[in-house]
């Protein structure tokens, strides 16, 4: 604890450009990286010390080992795997049927003055809704599989996706749709090169925001009805009073959570520099 | 004068997407087009209603679900305003703490009921936690970056007049901070509102049955009439405590001077 105060001083030393100032800076950041472990590693010794002194049963509490050892169990059978992927393809086909209807949507509400008085009212009032509130009256309708899955998913990307696009095409200043008309854009011209470009950014945050809502509702829907998927892996563990397998579940969904938004996040970083390019 | 009576006329045509659900809904009902044990008509989800409120049972189910929802929000939030702004106010805090935050943000929280459930049980315990959990997570998000919005400017001139700490956080950090906090608050109302239908659905418990109980056994009872008629309520309880929050939020913002 002392050397890691020492490395991550203010080190007086820095201010002349000597060999001690190149590297305070990468030891610096170093030091950083470490003191974010310090946590996680405080809760693991916590964890395992609870374990060895049997302070909870193991039902409640399973030691690390057992949750390490699951996970190798789950990883080299290929189940944990089958389980993600069946997850993520549910999770695709919403994206990609709420996020089309989204992004449509939301470009009749932003183009279109009369859409916009027809159908904002209504969709503002339901967009307030919280989407597990939707899922019995689906079940009633489409049963417990993939069909109910699908659209409850596809609810929740729906409504970022539309607010989303709205936004961005409300929000391109006039003066570029403006030059548009003096190139004499048509229709499809000034969509493609004018509005998709210009509102590109609001767009991208509308498939972020809404990725992110789906992971989050497929969770909830594996978790009230399913026989495969990620959060039935829970279940199982649950019901069996396994809960290393519940530990297993959380870390790889944390894990997926995790990969979703960071590549996401590189993809937008992408997205800005070309922009930045272009102008 | 013309624009201004335009702009107090109320423009009805948002009316005409819902007018026409429902003309097709009742209509579809009376021709036979429809199973009306699949879809009951809308007279049906009415007579519904109106037994749910004449017996008070819908009053007493609103009364647990939003106990639970206000008193986990309440929990979530000043945890999330405390540790936002320890991790905005301290280098350290956030060196030491703030990966630890960030990762375990990205487990979705419906991940959480499960281990909840052995920890806690199935009880109001686990539910008010769970929903807490769910409002934490973006109001310590905003609060944060809130605090960090303080300038270096600001905070000199608290320095200046010689504020003591507990000044500093009063009457500089938390004013300075006070929109994008409001905005977490927002948005951890509405998750906590989503968690409390999530976990009252995921968490069956014996005792105070709330709006979502409700709905879950008129599924479970195939009484279609009650779960659209749930939904419905549950969808307009997350628009009231919206319009609430927006009308608190506009009150606490005053001094600021600017309407959004």
């Amino acid at each position: 604890m002392t050397s890691l105060t020492n490395t991550l001083g203010p080190l007086p030393l820095a201010t002349s450009a000597s060999w001690p100032a190149r590297l305070a800076a990468p030891l610096r950041r170093a030091g950083h990286w470490a003191a974010g472990l310090l946590l996680p590693l405080a809760l693991f010794a916590l964890w395992q010390y609870a374990v060895d002194r049997q302070w909870l049963a193991e039902q409640i509490l399973p030691p690390p080992s057992l949750v390490w050892q699951s996970l190798g169990e789950l990883w080299h059978s290929g189940e944990l795997r089958d389980h993600l992927a069946i997850s993520l393809t549910r999770v695709g086909w919403s994206v990609l049927l709420g996020g089309g209807a989204g992004l449509a949507l939301g470009a009749a509400l932003g183009l279109s003055r009369s859409a916009r008085a027809y159908l904002l009212p209504s969709f503002e009032l339901v967009a307030q809704f919280p989407v597990v509130g939707w899922v019995p009256l689906l079940i009633v309708f489409l049963g417990i599989d993939e069909a109910l899955k699908v659209a409850a998913i596809s609810l929740a990307v729906l409504v970022p996706v539309t607010v989303n696009t709205h936004r961005g095409i409300a929000g391109i200043p006039r003066p570029l749709l403006d030059v548009g008309r003096v190139y004499r854009f048509t229709v499809p011209q000034t969509l493609w090169r004018v509005v998709l470009p210009a509102a590109a950014p609001s767009l991208f945050n509308g498939l972020r925001q809404g990725v992110m809502q789906a992971w989050l509702t497929l969770v909830f829907v594996e978790l009230l009805a399913s026989s495969e998927g990620i959060g039935y892996l829970m279940v199982w563990g649950r019901q069996l009073l396994q809960l290393d397998l519940v530990v297993v579940a959380m870390l790889a969904i944390g894990a997926v959570g995790l990969a979703l938004d960071l590549a996401l996040r590189w993809a937008e970083s992408r997205l800005a520099s070309w922009r930045r390019g272009a102008f | 004068m013309t624009t201004a009576s335009r702009a107090f006329r109320r423009d009805y045509r948002g009316l005409v997407p819902p007018a026409l659900l429902l003309l097709f809904w009742f209509v579809a009902g009376r021709l036979g087009w429809t199973n009306p044990t699949l879809i009951p008509p809308p007279e049906q989800v009415l007579a519904v209603a109106w037994q749910y409120l004449g017996s008070g049972e819908l009053f007493r189910a609103l009364a647990a679900s939003l106990a639970r929802d206000l008193g986990g929000f309440a929990l979530g939030a000043l945890a999330g305003i405390g540790l936002g702004v320890l991790l905005g106010v301290s280098r350290w805090a956030e060196r030491l703490l703030g990966p630890t935050f960030h990762t375990l943000k990205q487990i979705s929280l419906f991940a959480w009921i499960p281990l909840l459930s052995i920890w806690l049980g199935y009880n109001d315990v686990s539910r008010v936690v769970f929903i807490a959990v769910s409002a934490f997570y973006p109001v310590a998000l905003a609060t944060f970056e809130g605090v960090r919005g303080v300038t270096r400017a600001q905070f000199e001139v608290a320095r200046v007049h010689g504020f003591t700490a507990r000044q500093r956080l009063t009457r500089l950090i938390l004013p300075a901070a006070a929109p994008q906090i409001l905005t977490g608050l927002n948005l951890g109302l509405v998750y906590a509102w989503l968690a409390t239908i999530g976990a009252e659905f995921l968490l069956p418990a014996y005792g105070d049955i709330g709006l979502g109980d409700s709905v879950i056994r008129g599924r479970a009872a195939f009484n279609v009439a009650l779960v659209i008629f749930g939904m419905l309520a549950i969808g307009g309880v997350g628009v009231a405590l919206n319009r609430v929050f927006r009308r608190l939020e506009r009150h606490l913002l005053r001094w600021r001077g600017d309407h959004r």
